[in-house]
């Protein structure tokens, strides 16, 4: 026990290391998601509407921490090979469930701390108030849609196990995919008709609606002064399916991890460099 | 009679590569291997690139899952106890394989800690490890990225030799050192054998390290096993003067520093 917590301890080691050497980069990252929010946010502030305003903000603020703990996890492979550390870890004495353990515990700590910055510059950029937003129900809907985000990085992460060269493109792809069928910053009415459906198969659609009613939006009692956040029970149909979606793909996508490690190792994929 | 520390028989290992719009091509790369290395020996495996030292180390790394044949180390087989074999050996590769902007120190605990070791104990065993290796305490803390290669493939030593390992894997450790690091490599890995008693694989492109380091080396080209031996039986076998005709003589091929082959077709393979 005390060994498995010293090899998840690792990740977050070698994450706040990183972190600290590259601190440039990590700057700039952050500063990109909170202008690129702040932009998006100041396209309602333009139009006047509040209501237009809180969608756009909620929607920045949610996707910017779901992609970001979607892609610290499906590219943590990338990384390795990037870094040519890759076959180190993969010889390491450590289970893959602690493995992808530990780097989705980082994942998550450097997404939290992305959200606060952008959540703060949000607060500076627009005249945003939290007044009678349903914050703790907001949080509970993000801890249990973080599970669901969790196995839908680990499926992503095979992309990279399996091809070098396509694997970080890949899930690329598929995160634009999510931003584009699961309403974050529109209804999912918007969309073309045939596309609607995939909708129903993205964790952020559940997490988003659940997330808009927790702060107000799109009710009429929610003013600039007094959000009417709506209370748990109210999303308590968001909070099921996500809970099941957590369920099934966080130990899914462990399985298919696996299931692609072993294959890659029959194919001779598993290379420090790519 | 003792048990070899490492047996592998009749090991095979084969990529696919395109050959244009849905050819495929086949390289064997490890066409059916047969050899054993005895507890605290050092067993080094010589062949030109393309020979399949590198698949071979893999293989035995659990990175690799071979096609077919029989693999142990120790009391474990391979691919069925894989994590179990993973504890008992360490690896060093052509390339030092670090997070480059890292220091020594920072590489070396985040190992550790993968193994589950306790960083503090792991610390003191690297810096007298390192201190072995000639390396000065000062460099521990500067990033990998600004230390000479002789200096990096130090540290993979030294984390190879962290977690105590009983087999140790070094698949050409000197390739690319200068006179010097490659010297003080070399001495170190006879103490470690002598002290230790260590039971090291070596792949190595140099004679002379082979002819230092190893009690038996086995001839690798085209994915075979072409010849076994001492230095000296290898020399008397073929009739030759030195170990570099020798191989010549026993292969039809010339040694030549590059990668090995192999790892490109495992590139190329679907």
């Amino acid at each position: 026990m005390e060994a498995t917590l010293r090899q998840t301890w690792a990740f977050m080691f070698r994450g706040y290391h990183i972190t600290r050497r590259y601190i440039g980069w990590v700057i700039v990252f952050n500063f990109y998601a909170l202008v690129t929010s702040a932009t998006v946010a100041l396209i309602g502030v333009a139009q006047g509407n509040y209501q237009l305003t809180l969608t756009l903000i909620v929607g920045a603020l949610l996707w910017n921490y779901l992609s970001r703990l979607y892609e610290e996890i499906s590219m943590s492979i990338a990384y390795e090979r990037w870094e040519g550390t890759l076959e180190y870890t993969f010889m390491a004495p450590i289970s893959r469930a602690v493995h992808l353990l530990g780097v989705s515990l980082f994942s998550l700590l450097n997404s939290i701390v992305s959200s606060v910055i952008v959540l703060v510059g949000l607060l500076l950029f627009t005249n945003l108030h939290l007044h009678g937003a349903n914050l703790f129900g907001v949080l509970v809907v993000l801890a249990v849609s973080t599970v669901a985000f969790v196995g839908l990085g680990l499926f992503a992460a095979v992309f990279p196990v399996m091809s070098a060269e396509r694997g970080a493109e890949a899930t690329h792809i598929f995160q634009g995919s999510l931003l584009l069928v699961s309403g974050v910053y529109y209804s999912i009415e918007t969309l073309p008709r045939w596309l609607q459906p995939l909708s129903v198969f993205s964790p952020a659609t559940y997490t988003l609606s659940a997330c808009r009613k927790l702060f107000g939006v799109g009710n009429p009692d929610s003013t600039a002064e007094h959000l009417a956040g709506a209370p748990l029970s109210a999303v308590s149909h968001e909070l099921l399916v996500l809970a099941l979606m957590g369920a099934i793909l966080l130990p899914l996508g462990l399985l298919v991890f696996m299931r692609v490690e072993a294959w890659a190792k029959r194919k001779g994929k598993l290379k420090r460099t790519g | 009679m003792q048990q070899p520390a490492i047996e592998v028989r009749n090991l095979r290992k084969s990529f696919r590569k395109r050959a244009g719009f849905r050819k495929k091509s086949e390289l064997l790369a490890v066409n059916d291997v047969s050899f054993h290395v005895m507890p605290g020996e050092t067993y080094g495996l010589l062949g030109p690139n393309g020979s399949g030292k590198s698949s071979l180390i893999r293989i035995l790394s659990t990175l690799l899952i071979a096609d077919s044949g029989y693999v142990r180390l120790l009391d474990f087989t391979l691919p069925e106890q894989a994590e179990e074999v993973r504890r008992i050996i360490g690896r060093v590769s052509v390339d030092a394989a670090f997070y480059k902007k890292l220091s020594a120190r920072e590489n070396l605990l985040y190992t550790a800690l993968l193994y589950g070791q306790k960083a503090r104990e792991a610390e003191k065993r690297v810096m007298r490890i390192l201190d072995q290796l000639g390396m000065e305490d000062a460099k521990f803390s500067t990033p990998l990225e600004e230390m000479s290669r002789g200096m990096q493939q130090k540290i993979s030593i030294a984390r190879a030799l962290m977690i105590n390992p009983p087999l140790l894997l070094l698949d050409e450790p000197t390739t690319g050192l200068d006179p010097r690091s490659r010297r003080d490599v070399q001495s170190f890995l006879e103490d470690l054998q002598s002290r230790e008693g260590t039971t090291i694989l070596l792949t190595t492109h140099d004679m002379a390290e082979a002819e230092r380091l190893c009690a038996r080396i086995g001839f690798l080209a085209h994915g075979k096993l072409v010849a076994e031996g001492t230095a000296a039986e290898l020399i008397q076998r073929s009739g030759a003067s030195t170990l570099d005709d020798a191989f010549i003589k026993l292969t039809g091929e010339e040694l030549v520093e590059e990668d090995d082959v192999s790892t490109d077709y495992a590139d190329c393979s679907v």
